[in-house]
């Protein structure tokens, strides 16, 4: 039962993914993230870890998403751009440097896989009942979080305050424009 | 099928991961850019739950929900910077943003 839910998780997510990367429309593609994201957040609970699904759920696709949702509606892009008055298109993104880019993204594939290829198979040890139950609960992650990690959760929401505050500024409307 | 191990998430850690970073490289939208950025996050995500359970911890789900702040200011940061470009500019391709100054 498990290796099919991972199997049907594993497919939705990376023919998401694909799909993500493929589309010619923007909106399209974050809705195909979300997809993909829900697919991840089925593989969190296979992995014993309920707190990253609802998260997942919560943070990426309820937070992230819309707020890039918003910001493809309020620009209202449609298309990936024909060529741009006064742009070169060789500059960045013309053919040569595309295809130098894909080649680049193929490498890094490989290299994963010869990677993977070499470490010795490992199997998830079957879980005594109170490991499972230890690292799937929140208590657990909660105690942790607050104090071996307290001052990087510290650190995380100033972090946050100063991507607000940068955000309304990069945003605002130029006063000398 | 075969019961899903270590090594398969990691793999399918690593694919999510290069199909993010084709992305990066092959596309040619300010927007669709970001959301491959967000894919590999997710991939990175993956590999530490999955090393999670593999050592029966708690520590990589915490570190992923570090990630998942992070990307979320990431993903605030530049979504403002491409509103301040596209006022600039009315167009979303990376071309259009060479200079540094205009």
């Amino acid at each position: 039962m498990d290796a099919i839910l991972f199997w049907l998780f594993a497919v939705v997510a990376i023919v998401a993914s694909v799909l993500v990367v493929g589309q010619r429309n923007p909106m399209y593609s974050v809705l195909l993230l979300i997809v993909s994201f829900v697919a991840l957040s089925g593989l969190y609970v296979l992995l014993n870890a309920p707190f990253m699904a609802v998260v997942q759920i919560i943070i990426y696709a309820g937070a992230i998403m819309v707020l890039f949702l918003f910001v493809v509606m309020l620009l209202n892009v449609r298309h990936e751009d024909d060529p741009v008055h006064g742009v070169s298109p060789l500059a960045i993104t013309g053919a040569g440097p595309r295809r130098f880019g894909a080649v680049l993204a193929v490498v890094l594939a490989v290299e994963l896989i010869w990677a993977l290829r070499r470490i010795a198979d490992a199997p998830f040890a079957a879980d005594s009942p109170e490991v499972a139950a230890r690292t799937s609960s929140v208590y657990t992650i909660g105690l942790r979080l607050f104090r071996e990690y307290a001052f990087a959760f510290e650190a995380t929401s100033v972090l946050i305050l100063v991507a607000m505050v940068g955000a309304v500024i990069l945003a605002r409307k130029d006063p000398h424009a | 099928m075969p019961e899903p191990t270590l090594n398969t998430f990691l793999a399918l850690s690593a694919v999510l991961f290069s199909i993010g970073t084709a992305g990066v490289f092959l596309r040619r939208n300010l927007i669709t850019i970001l959301l491959s950025v967000e894919v590999m996050l997710n991939a990175v995500n993956l590999t530490f739950v999955a090393v999670d359970r593999f050592l029966g911890t708690v520590d990589g789900q915490i570190i992923a929900f570090f990630v998942m702040t992070v990307a979320a200011a990431e993903a605030a940061v530049g979504l403002a910077i491409v509103i301040a470009l596209f006022r600039h500019r009315e167009t979303l391709t990376p071309d259009a943003f060479t200079s540094l100054k205009w």
